[in-house]
């Protein structure tokens, strides 16, 4: 079936649900997501969205920009993070006119609490910039938008998979998708496309992330030649529950909590004597690692402790001297924890017997976030080479996009201020774009590639299991391509990824009907993720250096006279070919990084 | 420790009627039974078929009755339910394949309730205000993630699937109390209908039902009050 829309968005997360709101108002515009849009991952973040509004102490955009530079590692775009950074007041005062339920300030303003990386610059002690919901900061975001969207009665098609896009001599013209009910094949013309599909965290074995992020929109570009920027900028959240991954949110410790290893010390006083737990998430992670691979994880074992009992909170607090805003000295009860972090308290009483009021918590860093991906502009155009030259009607936003603004590292709450942030961006401009030009006329059958595909997973010679592969790849890359890196474990961690994507080859899918055929997707959704495993580990290896997520024991420094530049990746028929351009610069000349 | 999964299985492909399909599996006490679902669909048969996104509750994907209460997937775990278990499709929705339910009846009830802020003065350059107390009246029910649990419990959705269930009320409720709405009155309008709050007999399956511990029963209560007396308080 064929159906034309002048914008069509994949991905109904905060950024395709942002800038379908805006895209609608200027331009026949669709939805198209593989999950019904409430489902998406935007809803499982946490913590808050990073904005100086200054409700509760002094702030201001320029430290915001500086804090997000300085947390990329100097790999962040600066105009692009300054546009970021000045942007986020208005818009998260546009979400609140939409109705999200912010928590208050006494005065009735959105309140704001502490998150790593974020600071006074003047004072250089941890400021309150992340506006927040209670712990669901990310459903509150999600739901606003898509009542919004409803309100607005914006064109959805739910459960919709898209599985490849398509270009006409260089210009964008639509996407193919499935439709989960039906199985039945539909071609979306379009003028404008818009990537919002999300990241990749599934490529490795503990991860936060939901079965669904995979990598979808990022291998799609790749597939049509599109290259992939930063892809091994992958953050490690240094929180996850023990095994499972599921996310601890960073504001745990901007309320106080504080980490522990098995001598119940707070180590990172050693690693970050200023910001302490509240540094950066890529020296936290790393930090944890050193403590568990030196013999003081709990019990010896690959955990340790996220401790936000009142009474060790208040303990640090009282060494730290930390403050209310009106000076007198900090203190947290048990029910200021049940109030602010519900959410963490039933996570760790439903899946660990954990509960966090009497008792500390397991963790162990899990893959999180993805700073890579597809390489655009401040306006969200898909940028296509070194030279940035702009591929025409395609835009990227949110997760699976690489604008840089988050360089080698993000900070905690600026995701919810991306997708937020460059979604409404890219969505004006795609409508403005489409109401300039014409639909180009589709390629004759212009849905055969993606038959070909899908009829190579119906029809392989069974001699493997998608789960098994995906297995594999996810301990590999958790192994190797994890916290820390080295030239021989990327290497190994390499081959076995080529050698699982030949294996691919011989995947036969168990379900050979039409209705909800989620069997054959999950296989599909797996040949993105081995692509993706592939092209972050090229680029790993091939950056000799360590910043910000990506650290290496055989280069342990950063190396700005070689490596201040970011990496492009192109999916070749003989492998990953690399190219790099260059970082912006406009205010901020790279210093070492010190929290 | 080995566990016995039934599963109501259909494929409309194929079948003519639901049937039940014995698994046997090794799991862990706390492996979820989305994990054990996972288990038989990666490595036993391919075709069983369900919803299910972000593992541990939040985006309200995969609730179904697992020994015959609404629950979802990832965040009931086996110590929670035993080694035989159940799992069968929600109830009161069209069954489309195995435990994948037709969401349309359900999302079609929650955008009839005006499930959106509506307030057209124009707003501050900053935030509208609300006091903490203010916010907390509606927080309750902003946590919903429309899994459908509640509704699809109900005795009363059951016995009429035009009535516009728990779930969508709770969202009704969410503006009706947020002290920057304006749209109440005409919310309430549309809930004091045969279909609408009336139908709620306080049977309590609802906030039984609800992952979140949304006090559900009592949110309905409380629009009953408000179209009796006229008054959101």
């Amino acid at each position: 079936m064929e159906h034309q829309y002048e914008v069509v968005i994949v991905g109904a997360g905060g950024a395709g649900l942002m800038a379908a709101l805006h895209a609608s108002r200027g331009a026949k515009t669709a939805v198209l997501s593989k999950l019904y849009p409430v489902r998406s991952h935007t809803g499982t973040a946490q913590g808050g969205v990073g904005a100086a509004l200054g409700s509760e102490e002094e702030d201001r955009p320029e430290w915001h920009t500086f804090d997000t530079v300085k947390g990329s590692d100097y790999l962040g775009d600066q105009d692009a993070i300054e546009f970021m950074c000045q942007q986020a007041v208005s818009t998260v005062y546009e979400l609140e006119h939409m109705g999200l339920p912010f928590n208050r300030t006494p005065q009735g303003k959105i309140a704001q609490r502490r998150f790593g990386g974020h600071t006074n610059n003047e004072t250089r002690k941890p400021v309150r910039r992340a506006c927040y919901a209670a712990d669901r900061t990310g459903h509150m975001i999600l739901q606003t938008l898509y009542q919004q969207c409803i309100k607005e009665e914006v064109t959805f098609f739910d459960e919709f998979q898209v599985l490849d896009l398509i270009v006409q001599d260089g210009v964008t013209c639509g996407v193919v998708a499935v439709e989960l009910l039906t199985g039945e094949l539909h071609v979306f013309h379009a003028k404008a496309v818009i990537f919002a599909t999300g990241g990749w965290g599934r490529v490795w074995e503990i991860t936060s992330n939901a079965h669904s992020y995979t990598a979808d929109g990022c291998a799609i570009s790749m597939r049509r030649g599109i290259p992939a920027e930063d892809m091994e900028f992958f953050q490690f959240h240094p929180t996850g529950i023990y095994r499972m991954g599921i996310l601890i949110t960073e504001g745990v410790r901007g309320e106080g909590g504080v980490l522990l290893n098995d001598g119940g010390e707070r180590f990172m006083e050693r690693y970050a004597p200023t910001a302490k737990d509240l540094a950066s998430r890529d020296v936290v992670s790393r930090a944890m690692y050193l403590e568990m691979r030196d013999g003081r994880g709990i019990n010896g074992k690959r955990f340790l402790h996220l401790d936000v009992r009142p009474e060790t909170v208040n303990k640090y607090a009282q060494q730290d001297g930390r403050t209310f805003p009106d000076g007198s000295p900090y203190q947290l009860s048990a029910s200021d924890v049940l109030a602010k972090l519900p959410d963490i308290i039933d996570f760790c009483r439903t899946y660990m017997d954990v509960d966090p009021l009497t008792q500390p918590m397991p963790v162990q860093p899990t893959a999180h976030y993805a700073m890579g991906g597809i390489p655009t502009d401040v306006h969200g155009r898909v940028l296509i080479d070194e030279k940035n030259t702009v591929m025409p009607g395609l835009y990227a936003a949110g997760e699976c996009a690489c604008v840089s603004v988050h360089g080698a590292n993000r900070l905690g709450t600026n995701s919810l201020l991306d997708i937020v942030v460059f979604g409404k961006e890219s969505g004006l401009q795609a409508a403005e774009y489409a109401a300039q030009c014409d639909y180009i006329p589709l390629p004759k059958e212009p849905d055969a590639d993606v038959r070909q595909r899908l009829d190579k997973l119906f029809k392989g010679k069974g001699s493997e299991k998608a789960a098994t592969l995906r297995r594999e790849m996810q301990e590999v890359m958790f192994a190797d391509v994890g916290v820390f890196r080295t030239e021989e474990g990327m290497q190994e961690a390499l081959e076995k990824v080529r050698e699982l994507k030949q294996r691919f080859a011989g995947v036969r899918v168990g379900d050979s009907g039409k209705v909800f055929n989620t069997d054959v997707l999950e296989a599909w959704e797996l040949g993105c993720l081995l692509d993706i495993a592939e092209v972050t580990t090229a680029s790993a290896l091939a950056r000799k250096e360590s910043r910000g997520a990506h650290a290496r024991e055989d280069y342990p420094e950063r190396d700005d006279d070689n490596w201040m530049k970011h990496s492009l990746a192109f999916l070749e028929p003989e492998g990953i070919s690399l190219r790099y351009k260059p970082v912006t610069v406009t205010r901020f000349k790279p210093m070492k990084r010190v929290y | 420790m080995q566990v016995k999964l039934r599963i109501c299985r259909y494929n409309p492909e194929t079948d003519q009627r639901p049937h039940y399909e014995d698994y046997t599996l090794e799991a862990e006490p706390n492996d979820q039974v989305l994990d054990l679902l996972n288990q038989v669909k990666w490595y036993q048969d391919g075709t069983l078929s369900y919803r299910r996104s972000c593992g541990h509750g939040i985006c309200g994907s995969d609730a179904m009755r697992i020994n015959g209460v609404n629950r979802l997937a990832c965040k009931v775990l086996v110590k929670d339910v035993g080694t035989k278990i159940t799992v069968e499709p929600l109830l009161g929705l069209p069954v489309i394949k195995d435990l994948i339910v037709d969401m349309e009846p359900f999302f079609e009830h929650y955008r009839a309730v005006m499930p959106y802020f509506v307030n057209d003065e124009p707003p501050p350059e900053g935030e509208r205000p609300q006091t903490p107390e203010q916010r907390a009246r509606f927080d309750d029910t902003t946590k919903c993630i429309l899994c459908a649990a509640c509704t699809t419990s109900c005795p009363s959705f059951w016995a009429s699937g035009e009535y516009v269930g728990p779930a969508a009320m709770v969202q009704a409720h969410r503006f009706i109390f947020d002290s920057r709405d304006r749209a109440a009155a005409e919310r309430l309008q549309i809930l004091n209908d045969r279909m609408g709050v009336w139908r709620c007999h306080d049977i309590f399956n609802c906030t039984d039902a609800c992952p979140r511990e949304i006090e559900v029963t009592k949110a309905l209560g409380e629009l009953k009050v408000a179209i009796s007396t006229g008054k959101v308080e």
